[in-house]
């Protein structure tokens, strides 16, 4: 199945990026496709190449840089949202790009299955 | 690739317009859904309602009315919205309270209506 995803809150405040990132995971270890995966609301955060968790914690943000890299999967971040928040091109960690909202109703229309993660 | 392909995009809006930028942020979505012409829906439950008051008053919050916005819709050709009649009652509302026109819809049927999307994306 050719599969969506979009994530609306951002790391650590929220589970919405870790369910997500263990859906995408659990989806390709069985074959599935993921495509993008989008990032609205606070989600922009996911992006920040400036979060620098304890060295005993997961790293949200790198952790979707390696599955992107991996699996090619095209992460994109509103840039309505990142801009209200202070994302940018110079904080965008790797394997994301900033894009506009007409990017998700695509992946809405072409993927077999949007799947949101948020409150 | 997606040229000509109309999917339903149904927009579950569920939070109060204010104190949260969920609203808001939809509303973007919205817009963009239709530019898209898609065969987009809103429905508003739970604290959504308050979404569609008439008479907002945004001043001493210091934020954006953006509840005009709601008025507009119809210039995009939405003008499928779902009100949740339970979520009115709960709150005191009625129909005659909203700033748009709206189908009131039992959250039963609402349920019903949600089956047959493709896409549904809660705010």
């Amino acid at each position: 199945m050719l599969l969506a995803v979009t994530i609306n809150e951002g790391p650590y405040q929220h589970q919405a990026s870790d369910s997500a990132y263990l859906f995408c995971r659990a989806a390709l270890e069985k074959g599935h496709e993921i495509r993008r995966v989008f990032f609205y609301n606070d989600g922009v955060n996911n992006a920040s190449s400036l979060t620098e968790p304890p060295l005993d914690d997961r790293n949200i943000v790198n952790r979707w840089s390696k599955l992107a890299a991996d699996h090619k999967i095209d992460l994109v971040v509103c840039v309505a949202a990142a801009l209200r928040r202070g994302i940018r091109d110079e904080n965008l960690a790797a394997g994301f790009r900033i894009s506009g909202l007409g990017q998700l109703v695509e992946a809405g229309i072409e993927a077999d299955r949007l799947v949101t993660f948020g409150d | 690739m997606s040229e000509g392909t109309i999917k339903k995009f149904m927009f579950v809006n569920r939070k109060a317009p204010y104190g949260t930028v969920y609203a808001l942020e939809a509303l973007e979505v919205v817009l963009i859904t239709a530019a898209f012409d898609q065969d987009v829906s809103l429905v508003f439950m739970d604290d959504g309602v308050f979404q569609l008051k008439k008479g907002q008053q945004t001043k001493g919050i210091e934020n954006k009315n953006f509840s005009p916005t709601y008025r507009a819709l119809d210039g995009y050709d939405i003008e499928k919205l779902y009100v949740e009649e339970e979520a009115l009652a709960t709150r005191g509302l009625s129909e005659d309270d909203l700033l748009v026109d709206v189908t009131v819809m039992s959250r039963a049927d609402l349920g019903k209506l949600m089956e047959g999307q493709d896409v549904v994306l809660t705010f």
